[in-house]
């Protein structure tokens, strides 16, 4: 059955928050319309489990309304709902076989024993478990208990079917044979499936619409080529696929510079503007080093099976690789990727990244210049052991040549100087623009990484200037 | 050399803790009023046992008591421990923490304290058995607790809601999903709420009303009187009592063993 154009469910301004002051969700607004397969994905703790659990009735959202055929069921009961749920962990009734499991929810509505009976067999062939009427839930396997556990909530009829990441305790192969399955039901009986997973993969092969959602927001609603294709900021791109994340700036029409060169783009956006590109891993084009946009070395080269995923450092940028071609590491390529394959965002914060390095002495070091810090208190749970390596909260030893601290610093906590040497590193102010209290400045550093800058006095541009970071003012977090 | 000892001690161990009780066996099949002396084989203890009514209404009065007050237990502790496990963990650990007191603490203090409560500050009349009935109700609850949470704790937490998603009402769902999850530690739960009243002897003492005896008061009254063939047929009641443990404990062992069996097939 197509998708239906009228609204079956819809959330309006759902904020769930906790006795313990942890909001869950926060000002959630969505409408799903009948007969849609819609996914929540997201990362845990992202509140999608949460969403689910509000449209089932076992949490009650703290303000915001539900709307089921435009009657508000916020209030109501999860036996009151006309909604049936799919558990993670299959919540079937050990001490019932299995007709008894399914038969349990027409039981409650006192229907008579024949249609009982009938009911239960058409739902079992649905799952393709015809005859197992007399088996007990222990003598199931794991892929079987889940077919029960999806007939069981199917018997009823339910308007909505909610599927709370049914298929994460099953291995790949069953998975993906699932996935196959679930979808072809759907197709099949016209149910609304919404469907909560952490695996985009899953939710790409599944879903009519996808609800990303991180920190109990939704981050985007789309189908899944668009939310593949098409991402709306940095999380969504991170989340769905493997990306490479670049904050740079547009230099022209249609060229932007980031990772340490200058490529040209589809997206019209104007010069100057702070932008976030990605670029897809198997968009990438490893080339000889005088054809690519960009050079570097390569880093590592693993094997994934249908394809290596290489890594290349380009100046102080990495780009991650998918390529069916195997390099080598420590050769020198260049790297081009096709115009439409860049994806550019506006830069919706200008927080500054860059990654330093733990040098010999356990010191933080960027721009082969010493941060006066301690690397302990920057990994949370770590401590020096009795030869001076660190150890992190599991006890490991962290090895300083694989690890790098990504330091984030807002543009105003930076300093521009004259003393070019006083700063952390220099370079040529290259973008300015005036924010009306303030300009923002671009500057452009030998090291191939720009820097955003606010500052409330005018320099000029082309100004050589050196950058004073203090370090009270930058946060730390570890990359592996 | 090792193996020898152990065994010997084994040996030991056990006759310590059976001899006694074979001896008073042994003897309550003779007319003996006092052991040691050897007499012929009888049954008149068995006969006084049953036949004096003090005697008879005094095992009833016991029994009725721990069925009554392992009833009310076991419904009270039930209901705790589903109401604790399905709370926030700081309820949680406050009534299990509230819950391991009664149990470590004397029953001296218990019985006292409850004696004191309801006969003194409400003025409940002790012939009335309710402070009886409510000092082992108060005895045994924290048992039947401590027996029925490990049970939820292995169940699936989901099942409940589970049901309330297939439409049953809460208390449809407490009765048909939860509750059979949890019956083997509801009935060992009262299983030992009706030893732990039959045992009884300080909480009885302080709460019951004096004209009602349990075994326990009954048979420390009766050993520091004089009447003899009162004393002999406690020996008697001894070897009954010892006989149905064994019996008990069989039963629930062979029982165990068959479900094992099922469970591995």
């Amino acid at each position: 059955m197509a998708v239906g154009k009228e609204k079956i469910i819809e959330l309006k301004n759902i904020t769930k928050t906790y006795d313990n002051g942890f909001t869950a969700v926060s000002d959630f607004n969505l409408y799903v319309k009948r007969g849609e397969f819609i996914t929540f994905l997201g990362p845990s703790g992202c509140g999608k489990t949460t969403t689910l659990r509000m449209i089932a009735g076992f949490e009650l959202p703290s303000s915001g309304t539900i709307l089921l055929d435009g009657k508000n069921i916020a209030d109501l009961p999860p036996y009151e709902r006309p909604i049936n749920t799919v558990f993670q962990r299959y919540a079937l009734f050990p001490h019932m076989n299995i007709y008894e499991n399914i038969a349990f929810g027409l039981r409650q509505k006192k229907m008579p024993e024949d249609v009982i009976s009938k009911k239960v067999k058409k739902v079992l062939d649905l799952v393709d478990l015809e005859g197992f009427e007399k088996r007990s839930v222990s003598t199931l396997s794991g892929g079987q208990q889940q077919r029960i556990a999806i007939a069981r909530a199917l018997v009823n009829e339910p308007e909505i079917l909610l599927l709370d990441e049914p298929l994460g305790a099953l291995d790949l192969k069953m998975r993906k044979e699932m996935q196959l399955e679930l979808k072809e039901m759907h197709r099949n009986l016209g149910i609304t499936f919404i469907y909560v997973t952490h695996d985009q993969e899953e939710a790409l092969t599944m879903s009519d619409t996808i609800v990303v959602m991180s920190e109990g927001r939704i981050q985007q609603i789309g189908t899944p080529e668009d939310i593949y294709n098409e991402p709306k900021n940095a999380f969504v791109a991170d989340f769905i696929g493997e990306s490479n994340i670049f904050n740079g700036i547009m230099t022209g029409k249609l060229r932007a510079r980031f990772c340490g060169g200058e490529f040209a783009c589809v997206d019209d956006i104007e010069e100057g503007t702070l932008i976030t590109a990605v670029v897809r891993p198997e968009d990438v084009i490893i080339t000889a080093p005088e054809d690519g946009t960009i050079r570097g070395h390569v880093t590592s080269v693993i094997f994934k099976g249908i394809h290596y995923e290489i890594t290349v450092e380009s100046g102080k940028s990495e780009m991650l690789v998918q390529s069916v071609r195997s390099q080598k590491v420590g050769d020198y390529v260049g790297m081009k990727v096709d115009p439409d394959n860049i994806h550019i965002m506006i830069a919706e914060d200008h927080t500054n990244y860059f990654a330093a390095d733990i040098n010999a002495e356990h010191r933080l070091e960027y721009n082969n210049k010493v941060l006066d810090t301690s690397v302990t208190k920057i990994i949370p749970g770590s401590k020096r052991d009795a030869s001076g390596n660190i150890i992190d909260s599991r006890g490991d030893v962290i090895d300083p040549t694989k690890t790098k601290i990504m330091i984030a610093i807002q543009p105003q906590d930076i300093q521009m100087t004259d003393q070019v040497d006083e700063g952390l590193v220099d370079g040529h102010i290259s973008n300015l623009i005036y924010k009306g209290d303030h300009y923002s400045y671009v500057i452009h550093t030998d090291i191939e990484q720009d820097f955003i800058v606010d500052d409330e006095y005018l320099w000029n541009m082309g100004d050589h200037v050196g950058l004073i970071m203090p370090i009270e003012k930058m946060s730390f977090s570890l990359k592996k | 050399m090792i193996k020898k000892f152990s065994t010997l001690f084994i040996v030991l161990v056990l006759v310590f803790m059976y001899a006694p009780i074979l001896i008073l066996m042994a003897y309550s099949f003779t007319s003996a009023t006092t052991i040691g002396a050897i007499r012929g084989f009888s049954l008149h203890n068995y006969v006084t046992l049953f036949t004096t009514p003090d005697l008879r209404n005094m095992i009833f009065g016991t029994v009725l008591l721990a069925l009554v007050s392992a009833t009310l237990a076991t419904i009270l502790g039930t209901m705790g421990a589903i109401g604790a496990f399905y709370s926030s963990r700081k309820v949680d650990s406050f009534i299990s923490t509230m819950n391991q007191i009664p149990v470590v603490n004397a029953d001296v203090v218990t019985g006292f304290s409850i004696c004191i409560l309801l006969v003194v500050v409400f003025g409940v009349s002790k012939d009335t058995f309710i402070p009886l009935v409510v000092g082992h109700v108060t005895l045994c609850a924290p048992f039947v607790y401590l027996s029925v949470v490990p049970k939820l704790k292995q169940m699936d937490p989901s099942i409940y809601e589970a049901a309330l998603d297939l439409g049953a009402t809460p208390p449809v769902a407490l009765r048909k999903i939860v509750i059979p999850q949890i019956a083997s530690g509801i009935v060992s739960g009262f299983a030992l709420a009706v030893t732990l009243s039959l045992d009884d002897y300080f909480v009885a003492t302080y709460t019951k009303p004096a004209t009602f005896d349990t075994i326990s008061t009954y048979v420390v009254n009766a050993t520091k009187g004089a009447q003899t063939t009162i004393k002999t047929a406690l020996w008697a009641l001894s070897t009954v009592i010892f006989v149905v443990v064994i019996l008990v404990v069989a039963v629930a062992n062979l029982r165990a063993d068959r479900e094992e069996e099922r469970a591995g097939a």
